[in-house]
């Protein structure tokens, strides 16, 4: 692949690449940290989507309700380092005197694993279920799962209802807290910053492991289930099996950001994980291009950051070209948000970047989630 | 492949470029004087479901911030500066918070009043308490908000424990129930509101003879008030906001429901008795402060509000203006545009205001926070007590 | 009250509230059934009419003091009709016939941005704020035996039923309703037969953007209540209705949407005594999609099985 003609898998472009993204916030610091924390939070929705793509893009299974594993993710590291059980639960009490702190690295697998368990419980019901039955059923376990987390404050006090959890503990790794500036020397890089790194770096190692993926026996078998599934079972795919699998591991990059989302915010609560945001993910891979790594990467960024562009921008602009606020800025927000929406399907119906089509006959789209 | 690639970076650039059209940006710093301006950020949803609160909030401490300015602006030393108000959306995300105070923190404000909701309040509290900057809330009741241990956290309304409790007393003595039923909207705010109550009137002796849910978009209360019909209550609790309570109310009437209904503060607006018309008539509501009417610049106050935007008070604008009030009034005993001398100096606030008395304890509370009690007569919000 | 008479009030209640859902089910099923669509802007063309009602019977009010309450609900009607069947064309036109042959996700995402559109421009127009709508038919409660009902309710039942009888003439025995029928079985070959498919097409999104009006006055009437985001659940639910009842099945959109109605109002009822104290109604919604899972479960075409194109 190629970028501005330079090789993205040579050396030199993974030296370039790496480097944009080392000093990418530093740029975006001068125009002030709200920035960097919006880049931060691209890098989380980018996992998000890559997630997304495993069940949506490469599978085929249209997925309504991903944002309950990223509230499955959330609510676990929330549980795990918070006061919020130490304080509901004597017993808990009692044997941690110091609190629950379990780091993060021990609260992912953790998160990761429960997801993937709830995505399995999601998918085994639906195997038979096609298209848009399977979108209002898995739309359902997402509201599911968010109605649970906002109840399950009675009878036993497991996640506080709407109250949410706070004061749940930052990202600490060995000797490294991030929710204290980092000295390099002499260098001092803010938490935001910090935070932005290791986002950034688990995006790319998810991307990398979404290209492998996408190259590997199950990667193909998804596809071909997505496809004609009929075919592919009679080619000797394990339907059933593969499509569990899409599903776990869809559920796992939801769950590791929703550990590092409780982490970052500090705070979680079940009005974050609506039915709303799991359409904006699926939003972003299909404006990125359904189905296609970089694709999906670049929805993912674009569609988290062109809101807090707008945010920063659509006041001055008005005031540059009017003089005054014509429309209020919140409202031109959502106006401009939903007319990019519109404009880029049907300019670009496949995506802003879908995958290439070598070779392919033009016949009415079958498309994915038969 | 060269052609989205380019697409892309073309698309990133101008998003850049254009982003620095933003002139509001200071570096992060303890003070925020440029030239005579001093600014002070306010965030509520202002869009999405509450979005008329929102603006409505936004509204009040604008109405603040231009008396102010008229009246000379804030005196530092023996220099007045004029106050900017920088207005964020925060769309009730908790998520959109934390950009929202991000932005602020980045355009070097030395105050925010904010958030609407306490869901935002608590994540945007981490934020604001990093950077020294003081955050004076005119609307969140969570408990919590206040109790995380940040000295920057302060808010000019009664909390749930006070209101809940005043509206759990209310019930005992003022209606003189024995039975009652508690319905909440399950949100931060309802349930809050109605987990409190429901502890008070136990702890007064009274049945909770039913326990209903719904949640803050439904509009069809139909199927769980049936089920309080069948349980004969005395009262109706109910936690939520004007946009349920109202038609809830009518369609209580509706199904012949006798029994008194008492709400909290998010309910006791206008825009409840409108959605509700005549079934409205005889509900009791409270309000988590001093009674605005009975003041004698609250008149004023509506009246002002009403000619400079055009709308009705909705429920938490006086508070708003109260809040910028507040930090006007800090500032001038501070004597610096300093945000850590500004935070301890809210911190010792004792003002009059529309609201009441505001002095805060020790978490940012207030002291005694007075709830005041309404009866809706003939479609007006008719004063009856007040508890401190 | 005794307890076969609450059990009889929920009935009612639900049969009410499935009434309007079916009503909002039937526009979602017919554009289904012909296009394959998800139209995630129908419960905003739905907003649309009842705000656009509001205008009208506020201005009608202003005009025409006397004139009695269900004047004033046909008033309203006749504006909203025209004006979300237009709105629902120009919608069609622009944000769905561009993309027939696109990959099936994308109408989906201009579903999307078209909802979001409206919602914004409704805020514009209408303000922030929750509108009142004024008492158009008698509000006393009527006692149906047991129940206790108001006009405004069984005015919604009744319409309800004799617009889903009026569609299924439609459908059934008029040549429009054959060329949707056709269009719907084979698209290719109805053309072949000299039907004109995008004016078939433009004719099923206007009698279903005519049912979203419909449906919009008559919530506003019932709940007395119209703003600009009243729209997103009641399309959720209607989306929930249709494909409970069988996708592209008109039959199966009306007994859908009485159903998941039934099941709310009951569930809402009865969910605590049912689970012993554990699970109240605060899991209502959780109870209506669990019996949708299951129903889908066992019938994963819906109660009355689906209707949808054949494109091969």
């Amino acid at each position: 692949m190629k970028f501005a003609g330079i090789r993205l898998g040579s050396p030199l472009g993974i030296a370039l690449l790496a480097l944009a993204l080392i000093f990418l916030p530093t740029v975006a610091g001068l125009l002030g940290a709200a920035w960097v924390r919006a880049l931060a939070f691209a890098a989380l929705y980018v996992m998000l989507a890559l997630g997304l793509n495993i069940v949506v893009g490469f599978a085929g299974l249209l997925d309504l309700g991903f944002i309950a594993f990223y509230a499955v993710g959330a609510y676990t590291f929330a549980l795990l380092a918070s006061p919020h059980l130490t304080d509901n639960f004597p017993a808990l009490a009692h044997a941690f005197p110091g609190g629950l702190h379990v780091p993060i690295w021990a609260a992912i697998p953790l998160g990761a694993g429960l997801a993937a368990g709830f995505g399995v419980l999601l998918g085994a019901p639906v195997l038979k279920l096609r298209g848009d039955y399977l979108a209002i059923v898995t739309l359902g376990f997402g509201e599911i799962i968010r109605i649970f987390l906002n109840n399950l404050n009675f009878p036993a006090n497991l996640t506080n209802g709407p109250q949410g959890i706070a004061l749940i503990d930052p990202v600490r790794l060995g000797p490294l807290n991030l929710a204290h500036p980092l000295d390099v020397f002499g260098w001092v890089i803010p938490q935001v910053q910090l935070y932005y790194y290791l986002f950034a770096l688990l995006a790319v190692l998810s991307a990398i492991a979404c290209l492998r993926l996408q190259d590997s026996r199950i990667g193909r078998a998804w596809m071909a289930i997505r496809e004609d599934e009929t075919a592919a079972k009679a080619m000797g795919v394990h339907v059933r099996n593969v499509k569990l699998l899409a599903f776990a591991l869809g559920a796992t990059f939801g769950g590791i950001s929703g550990c590092l989302f409780a982490a970052f915010q500090g705070f979680v609560s079940p009005e974050s994980f609506s039915l709303m945001e799991s359409i904006i993910v699926l939003s972003m891979i299909v404006l990125g291009g359904l189905g296609h790594v970089p694709g999906v990467i670049l929805g993912a960024i674009l569609l988290s950051l062109f809101p807090e562009f707008l945010r920063h921008a659509a006041g001055p602009l008005q005031d540059r070209i009017f003089g005054r606020a014509v429309i209020d800025v919140e409202v031109l927000r959502m106006l401009l948000y939903g007319l990019a929406l519109l404009a880029v399907m049907l300019l670009r119906p496949r995506g802003l970047w879908p995958a290439p089509q070598h070779g392919a006959t033009v016949t009415p789209a079958r498309g994915v989630a038969r | 492949m060269n052609s989205p690639s380019r697409a892309a970076l073309a698309l990133s650039l101008a998003i850049l470029a254009l982003a620095g059209c933003d002139r509001s940006k200071e570096g992060a710093g303890g003070s925020a004087g440029s030239g005579n301006v001093i600014r002070i950020g306010h965030v509520a949803p202002l869009s999405g479901g509450t979005a008329h609160l929102g603006k409505d909030n936004e509204n009040g401490a604008r109405l603040a911030v231009e008396e102010i300015n008229a009246a000379g602006g804030v005196k530092v030393g023996d220099k007045a500066y004029q106050l900017e108000l920088l207005a964020e959306d925060d769309k009730g995300d908790p998520r959109e918070a934390t950009l929202a105070a991000q932005k602020l923190v980045d355009s070097g404000v030395v105050a925010v009043v904010g958030h609407l909701n306490s869901g935002c309040s608590i994540p945007a509290s981490q934020i604001y308490n990093a950077a020294g900057i003081v955050q004076v809330s005119p609307s969140s009741t969570a408990v919590k908000y206040t109790h995380q241990g940040y000295k920057s956290t302060f808010r000019i309304v009664a909390n749930d424990g006070q209101q809940g409790g005043a509206m759990g007393n209310y019930a005992v003595d003022g209606l003189k129930a024995k039975t009652v039923a508690i319905i909440d909207d399950q949100t931060q705010y309802g349930q809050g509101l109605a987990a409190e109550v429901e502890n008070r009137v136990k702890a007064r002796g009274l049945t909770v003879v039913d326990r209903e849910y719904t949640n803050d978009k439904a509009s069809d209360f139909n199927a769980i008030l049936t089920k309080v019909r069948g349980a004969h209550p005395d009262v109706i609790v109910y936690g939520g906001m004007d946009a349920t309570a109202g038609p809830l109310t009518r369609q209580a009437r509706q199904l012949g429901i006798k029994s008194d209904i008492l709400t909290g503060d998010g309910a006791c607006s206008p825009e409840y008795i409108h959605l509700a018309a005549e079934a409205a008539e005889g509900t009791i509501c409270t309000q988590a402060g001093e009674a605005v009417s009975k003041l004698a610049r609250g008149d004023q106050f509506v009246a002002r509000y009403k000619a400079r935007f055009g709308t009705d008070v909705q429920i938490y604008s006086p508070y708003s203006y109260d809040a910028v009030y507040v930090i006007a009034d800090a500032i001038h005993n501070a004597g610096s545009l300093d945000r850590a001398a500004i935070a301890a100096q809210v911190a010792k606030t004792d003002y009059n205001g529309l609201t009441g008395h505001i002095v805060f304890d020790e978490n940012g509370d207030l002291k005694a926070g007075a709830v005041s009690v309404f009866q809706v007569h003939k479609g007006q919000l008719e004063y009856l007590s007040t508890s401190r | 009250m005794g307890t076969f008479d609450t059990f009889l009030q929920q009935v009612f209640n639900g049969l009410v509230l499935g009434s309007l859902y079916a009503l909002i089910a039937l526009g979602y099923t017919m554009v289904y059934g012909i296009v394959n669509l998800i139209n995630f802007a129908h419960g905003d063309v739905l907003m649309v009419g009842a705000l656009t009602a509001y205008t009208a019977i506020s201005a009608a009010q202003a005009h025409w003091p006397a004139l009695p309450g269900w004047g004033l609900l046909l008033v309203g009607m006749g504006a909203a009709i025209p004006t979300c069947v237009l709105v629902s064309l120009v919608i069609e036109r622009v944000a769905y016939r561009p993309l027939r042959n696109a990959p099936r996700l994308a109408p989906l995402i201009t579903a999307i941005g078209v909802s979001i559109l409206l919602q914004t421009l409704a805020m514009i127009i209408w303000g922030r704020n929750h509108l009142t709508y004024p008492q158009l038919l008698p509000p006393d409660p009527i006692s149906v035996g047991p129940a206790i009902v108001t006009w405004t309710k069984i005015a919604v039942v009744v319409l309800s039923a004799l617009i889903m009888g009026g569609l299924l003439l439609l459908v059934q025995r008029t040549s429009l309703g054959r060329a949707m029928r056709a269009t719907a079985e084979n698209p290719r070959v109805a053309a072949l037969m000299g039907v004109n498919p995008d004016r078939v097409i433009a004719s099923t999104f206007a009698i279903g953007a005519a049912l979203a009006a419909v449906a919009g006055v008559m919530t506003a009437a019932v709940y007395s209540v119209a703003h600009f985001y009243m729209g997103f659940i009641p399309g959720l639910k209607a989306f929930t209705a249709a494909v409970l009842g069988g996708i592209g099945n008109i039959p199966g959109a009306m007994v859908g949407g009485i159903v998941l109605g039934l099941i709310e109002a009951l569930g809402a009822g009865y969910i605590d005594q049912l689970s012993g104290g554990i699970f109240g109604s605060n899991y209502q919604d959780v109870f209506a999609f669990i019996v949708l899972c299951a129903v889908l479960i066992l019938r994963p075409s819906g109660l009355l099985g689906e209707r949808v194109a054949d494109r091969s």
